[in-house]
């Protein structure tokens, strides 16, 4: 990447802050990649796609922060990866989809509005400012899309309903404090309760109940813990790289 | 918004009453290209491993098609870009979004439900236009155009 800074002149605390988030953009943007030529309507594909896109782009900037991107894309162990276990859950049907798509958008919507106002000394100011409004869409998309669902015939709510209560114990691991980043966690998670429980009330539907920051919810993502289907997914995203090391178009 | 999603329930009882593309607009090259890939992507995905059509409640073929303007200059009149399938008008102009100004196409996109307009036939050609051929007077040719002047 050409735009990015060099990796040596950022601090070690935002470099590990970069990874985390770049992690988790390059993660959901694979497994929404994984739609395309499966997603329900051509229409539908495209702004799967889109989002897909964008959020490659985002993983980018924030990897070249840490070093070089091929790199830490193909040639890291499941082990090294700090994105959290929401993004790397599998597509499951389209509401599952559209139920991570939403408490993700809303997250990172928030966050990167956090981290944008830090000012021009954050070392992720610049790109969070850009990338916020990339995000905006896609938890719109996410959004209009619950509403549907959740509000739309007998089968679409009962999926919607069954995309979210999968998903919601890995929710509570958004909220645990990341290193290098100056974000006020707790606000941002009642910002979140609140904006993702107004968007599902307005679909007919609820939060989910169960745990979502207990010992017995899932977390750990951020320390390199990772769920079964994530091992697979990365097999199928680093072996061209690594069968053909330096290869290009 | 409760509206648009009541909008989007109704859909699948509402059947494919009052979806029909009309034929003329459809027949022009970009659109129909373009609907006709929809239906038959939607078809093939329905039947996919994933089952996919069921998260969606309906395939394409129960989804209006809406046509797109827009609008790539300030100063400019909104142009007829193509055609999409969307469940209600707030989709179809995201769908717009996503298919016809990623590349930074436009200012502002317009949807309109395929089945309000309303296009001459290719039967009607000669009594529509062909009587103008020979009325060059009607023609801007005798002006000059001052330099600078675009879009005309």
């Amino acid at each position: 990447m050409s735009a990015a800074p060099d990796p040596a002149t950022v601090d070690p605390a935002a470099a590990a802050g970069a990874l985390a988030l770049g992690d988790d953009a390059l993660v959901l943007s694979h497994r929404l990649a994984e739609w395309t030529g499966h997603a329900p309507v051509l229409e539908e594909e495209v702004a799967l796609a889109n989002i897909a896109l964008d959020l490659l782009g985002q993983a980018r900037t924030l990897l070249s922060l840490v070093g070089d991107e091929d790199e830490l894309a193909f040639l890291r162990e499941e082990r090294a990866f700090r994105n959290v276990q929401l993004v790397e859950q599998p597509n499951g049907d389209f509401a599952q989809t559209i139920a991570r798509q939403l408490y993700f958008s809303v997250y990172q919507e928030l966050l990167y509005g956090q981290l944008a106002a830090g000012g021009e000394a954050a070392p992720l100011a610049p790109l969070a400012a850009k990338a916020v409004k990339e995000v905006a869409y896609h938890r719109d998309h996410a959004e209009q899309w619950t509403l549907r669902l959740g509000d739309g015939t007998e089968t679409s709510h009962a999926r919607m309903r069954a995309g979210l209560d999968a998903l919601w114990r890995y929710t509570g691991e958004l909220f645990r404090p990341v290193e290098g980043l100056a974000v006020d966690w707790a606000g941002l998670e009642a910002a979140w309760l609140e904006t993702v429980g107004g968007v599902l009330e307005r679909a007919t539907l609820t939060l989910p109940e169960g745990p979502r920051a207990t010992g017995w919810s899932a977390g750990g993502g951020r320390e390199g813990v990772h769920t079964e289907p994530f091992g697979r997914m990365l097999a199928e995203m680093q072996h061209l790289h690594r069968s053909h090391p330096g290869a290009s178009w | 918004m409760s509206a648009e999603a009541e909008d989007a329930g109704r859909r699948t009882t509402a059947g494919s009453d009052g979806t029909e593309p009309n034929a003329d607009v459809g027949a022009g090259a970009g659109p129909g290209a373009g609907s006709g890939a929809g239906v038959g992507h939607g078809a093939s995905a329905g039947a996919g491993p994933r089952g996919a059509d069921a998260g969606a409640g309906a395939a394409t073929g129960d989804w209006p098609l809406w046509e797109v303007f827009v609008r790539s200059r300030r100063g400019l009149s909104h142009v007829h870009a193509g055609s999409l399938h969307a469940p209600d008008a707030a989709m179809a102009l995201r769908n717009a979004r996503d298919l016809y100004t990623r590349r930074q196409e436009g200012v502002s996109v317009w949807v309109v439900p395929s089945t309000a307009v309303t296009a001459s036939s290719p039967d009607e050609k000669d009594p529509f236009f062909a009587s103008a051929a020979d009325k060059p007077y009607r023609h801007p040719t005798f002006y000059e155009l001052p330099e600078g002047v675009r879009n005309l």
